[in-house]
């Protein structure tokens, strides 16, 4: 018998996390058995599937062909380094995040935790397949099995109508987006074979497409997966379904499933069409700044937590969109050292993202739970009654931040390196472009401080704006325990860049023909230099111990020379004593600074008060410019098109009649033969 | 990391620490002289700490562990600031470990830090603060970020040791684009360093503050250590300034002699950067917060102009 190969591994995963879900079904309403048994058992798959995605890495593509499916047309399997490192994203994202769903669901919220359970399970194994996929039927299954499993996850509190709303929002965007994607695949078979057609990813990479088909399924790619992604236009349901769904869902859509479009972007780019061309990435790369832009604009406008985040996801996607637009520009140059450096920025930003953004999605959870309130007006101070979820979100907060010495300060630096040292393009054009470029990332990056600071501050910090706010309980050690894990990966992933640039490299390896590998700094694993230690190094590791260790001394000094007293007192605010909660900023008054500097970029619906007022009221709605310009005029089109299919339906059998022989007769004359 | 490269290294450290107070007690001594007052001690920033020290902490009853820990968050990540500039020498052990991009973030992180302090009790102004900080900051990071990279074109390398020593030792070639960086510079540190036009560090009006808002409900040694923060912050920035646009007279190597000779010309250079502060923040007056947006934005502007004019004039490919 031969011996398991990891690609072996990550199948049983699969199946294992489908027997998972499947045993929910056993005792549907037992919540006990569900939570406490089998979401840790999916954990472990998780962890145990991450370790085989790991120990993939680095080596031979492994294939498999599974005989399920259609006859004739077997699911074609592969594991290769890009495969195997997103893999890895998906379990160890989906570790924390199962432990912590261990402790989350409960009793009587939406649908029956059995139910929950084979959806949840039934997403992870889809996930896993949509990476393994190596024929565009399977991956298509797999595709559609991972959007209908999470719709219906969003949809569990489907007694609310918002939620229905939100939830078929998705569905459609997503279906768009697997019709981009179908198109792409279609296009890319285009020449083989006539009518047959192989479907196989294998027959893909061989074609020799003639440019305009090849931008053809580019573009369509790049729309259908951008749809998945969230990228701007197709963005529109991130924001609805994230609030709607429940908090562990929310996180593995924006941490890990937002990433799978990210693969599938990838892999259609520079594995399945090799030949690039230039314009493809300064498509890319202008569709990603408008996306992070926004992003980051409506997301410090936000006064729903969960939505704040769902756009700050939108955000950090649009930022990986610009890392993958210069990876192409860069490869359709043959630049392969800077196009290595900007790819190994997508793929640090994707596995930084998939670890914060998770961890503050679960920490709107327990907030959620603790307190009923999504909204930011009516929470605050909660630092008091939950310091572990508080103190694990500032985690989560800096390294969305981009700030040192967390992960998502190595991924931005990284794509800021790639940016810097773009000069040496062909094109003057480009040369001018790209730094101005760069000068946008970095005020996304700004931008993305004010939304967290507002995130933190009006949640955890301040006082309490809602009495009810006291009985606040923090996590429970389920919980406590998935934010942990998440909060450990993002800090290695801040402290430790260089030993995971080593292991993204066989990624890069295998799509650009380049790695890190050769350049990057090997004195040792606590120093990053991607070129060369001239041209610019970081090390997180003595960011963090200089910090500690000041941090530490100085608090020891003061104590020692002088004293540790304290006392408590009533504050002070310049003396004025009207110091209740409703004294601070509200959500809406942290972000005016934003609303009135980048007006045109909302649609802002205000009423402010009148002097004399009895009863004042301000109210301030932001919309979605997106919304009006190009989902209303479609929706109204298709209204009123129906409106006119309606008139056909008079309702009268007789006309109906009529309608029939009136066909018949046209056939007859039109189609003799 | 040899001993000497240490040593030199824990002396930059202490002598920030020393220098930094004694900074802006000359600039306010400067103020003062040049707007006909009497001017306070020069080292009346060290009684200051001194008597802070001593004070107890008067703490507000909401006040939270995360409002504890920020002042020595924010004192650490000034330090690590002034331990990554070059100041005397550009052979520092700790220069690798952050390139310029990396500073930015080091202040960025004691921003944050600051600001969510200031929403931490809960109060009026407080809050008020950690808004117009985080404003100032998102307007104020790209613009030092875009000088930085015009700096890094000019160099290749985005290591401040590596920058400062190419401008330090070339040949004498005027840059055009370091005139509009330099400009730019100015501008932002001006907004970071809470000056004036920007905001006013001696202003006792609360609804104007930006930085004295965020520290209102601090006390005794919390306090000390923040404003000690704040004038380590100016000394890294005037230090950092000094560097790219004046970098004569820096140590390149460890040369004992020329370390030696380089502590005075920092004394004399900082002296007469103090005496420019002090009169940029004589003839103008504090603007409307929401003029600090054009003003950035110039600020912006000019570096992304010196980027261009280094891309279009001075790049020869």
């Amino acid at each position: 018998m031969t011996s398991l190969l990891p690609i072996d591994f990550l199948l049983i995963a699969a199946c294992a996390w489908l027997l998972t879900g499947l045993s929910g079904l056993l005792a549907p309403r037992n919540t006990r058995f569900v939570s406490k048994a089998l979401f840790p058992l999916g954990a472990a798959i998780g962890i145990a599937m991450g370790i085989a995605a790991l120990s993939a890495l680095g080596g031979e593509a492994q294939t498999a062909v599974l005989v399920i499916g259609l006859p004739d047309l077997p699911f074609h399997l592969r594991l290769d380094n890009l495969s195997a490192v997103f893999a890895l994203l998906l379990g160890f994202a989906s570790a924390g995040i199962s432990i912590y769903a261990a402790g989350y669901f409960r009793k009587g919220e939406g649908a029956a935790p059995g139910v929950l359970c084979l959806e949840y399970h039934l997403f992870l194994a889809s996930m896993l397949m949509v990476l393994l996929a190596d024929d565009a039927y399977a991956f298509m299954v797999a595709w559609e099995c991972m959007a209908l499993s999470s719709f219906f996850l969003v949809t569990t509190d489907h007694r609310h109508e918002e939620i229905r709303r939100a939830g078929f929002l998705y569905l459609l965007i997503a279906h768009i987006g697997a019709i981009g994607i179908l198109l792409s695949f279609g296009v890319m078979t285009g020449g083989v074979g006539g009518g047959g057609g192989d479907y196989s990813f294998a027959a893909m990479r061989t074609q020799d497409l003639a440019p305009f088909w090849s931008s053809a399924a580019f573009l369509l790619a790049l729309a259908g997966f951008g749809a998945k992604a969230g990228l701007v236009p197709l963005h529109v349901w991130l924001p609805e379904a994230h609030p709607a769904a429940p908090s562990p869902v929310s996180a593995m859509m924006s941490g890990v499933m937002l990433k799978t479009a990210i693969y599938g972007l990838l892999r259609v780019s520079f594995d399945l069409l090799h030949t690039t061309i230039w314009w493809w990435g300064v498509v890319a790369l202008a569709v990603g700044l408008v996306t992070a832009l926004f992003g980051v604009l409506y997301a410090t406008v936000q006064n729903d937590m969960k939505r704040l985040l769902a756009y700050s996801s939108i955000e950090n996607i649009g930022l990986i969109a610009v890392g993958i637009g210069l990876t192409l520009i860069f490869h359709a140059y043959r630049m392969e050292g800077l196009a290595a450096l900007a790819m190994t920025a997508v793929l640090y930003h994707c596995l930084a993202h998939a670890g914060f953004k998770s961890l503050l999605f679960l920490c709107t959870g327990s907030v959620l739970h603790a307190t009923k309130e999504r909204s930011l007006g009516k929470l605050g101070g909660l630092i008091h009654p939950m310091p572990w979820v508080a103190w694990l979100a500032l985690a989560g907060v800096i390294a969305s931040t981009g700030l040192p010495p967390l992960s998502g300060f190595v991924s931005e630096w990284l794509l800021l390196q790639s940016f810097l040292f773009s000069p040496g393009l062909p094109h003057p054009w480009l040369n001018m472009v790209v730094p101005v470029a760069a000068a946008l990332v970095v005020l996304v990056a700004a931008l993305a401080g004010f939304a967290m600071v507002k995130f933190y501050g009006i949640i955890f910090l301040g006082q309490m704006r809602e009495p009810a706010l006291k009985d606040a309980h923090d996590a429970g050690p389920w919980e406590r325990a998935g934010l942990l894990w998440l909060t450990l990966v993002t800090l290695l992933l801040g402290v430790l860049p260089s030993p995971v640039i080593l292991g993204l490299d066989a990624a890069t390896r295998q799509l650009l023909g380049a790695g890190l590998a050769d350049t990057l700094n090997q004195q040792g694993w606590w120093m990053l230099a991607p070129i060369s230690d001239e041209r610019a190094s970081y090390e997180p590791v003595v960011v963090l111990v200089t910090i500690a260790v000041t941090l530490l001394l100085a608090r020891w000094l003061v104590r020692r020379l002088f004293h540790g007293r304290v006392r408590r007192s009533a504050p002070w605010d310049c003396g004025y004593h009207f110091e209740g909660p409703r004294a601070q900023d509200t959500a809406e008054g942290f972000s005016q600074p934003i609303r009135r500097i980048f007006e045109p970029g909302f649609r802002m619906q205000r009423h402010f008060p009148a002097a004399r007022d009895k009863h004042p009221v301000y109210r301030v709605k932001v919309e979605d410019h997106f919304w009006y310009w190009c989902y209303a005029p479609v929706a109204r089109l298709a209204d009123r098109i129906s409106a006119l299919i309606v008139r056909l339906q008079g309702g009268r059998i007789a006309v109906y009649l009529m309608y029939s022989f009136v066909t018949l007769l046209l056939l007859l004359l039109v189609a003799r033969p | 990391m040899n001993l000497s490269g240490f040593l030199g290294q824990v002396f930059a450290i202490l002598l920030a620490l020393v220098l930094a107070p004694l900074l802006s007690g000359w600039v306010g001594q400067c103020r003062a002289w040049f707007q006909n007052r009497t001017a306070p001690p020069l080292l009346l920033p060290y009684y200051m700490l001194q008597k802070l020290f001593n004070k107890e902490v008067v703490l507000a009853h909401n006040a939270s562990s995360l409002f504890r820990a920020a002042p020595f968050v924010i004192f650490g990540c000034m330090v690590l600031a002034c331990a990554i500039v070059p100041t005397l020498s550009t052979d520092l052990p700790f220069a690798p470990a952050a390139d310029a991009l990396a500073l930015v973030g080091i202040f960025g992180l004691a921003r944050i830090f600051i600001a969510l302090a200031g929403m931490d009790v809960g109060t009026a102004f407080g809050s008020l603060g950690g808004r117009r900080e985080m404003l100032v900051g998102f307007l104020a990071e790209p613009a030092l970020l875009m000088v930085f990279f015009t700096l890094a074109m000019i160099a290749q390398s985005t290591s401040l040791a590596t920058i400062v020593d190419t401008l330090a030792h070339r040949e004498l070639v005027i840059y055009p684009s370091l005139a509009f960086a330099g400009v730019a510079f100015t501008f932002v540190s001006l907004a970071e360093n809470a000056r004036v036009p920007v905001d006013n560090p001696a202003t006792h009006l609360e609804l104007t503050m930006i930085h004295e808002a965020m520290i209102l409900e601090y006390s005794g040694r919390h306090l000390a250590l923040i404003e000690w923060a704040a004038s380590l912050k100016l000394y890294a920035y005037s230090c950092l300034g000094l560097a790219l646009f004046f970098p004569w007279g820096i140590a390149p190597g460890d040369n004992f002699l020329a370390l030696v000779a380089a502590i005075p010309l920092l004394l004399l250079k900082l002296a007469i950067g103090g005496v420019l502060l002090a009169g940029i923040e004589t003839i103008n007056a504090k603007m409307r917060i929401f003029r600090a947006p054009e003003f950035l934005g110039t600020a912006f502007m000019l570096a992304v102009l010196g980027l261009l004019v280094r891309l279009l004039l001075e790049v020869r490919t």
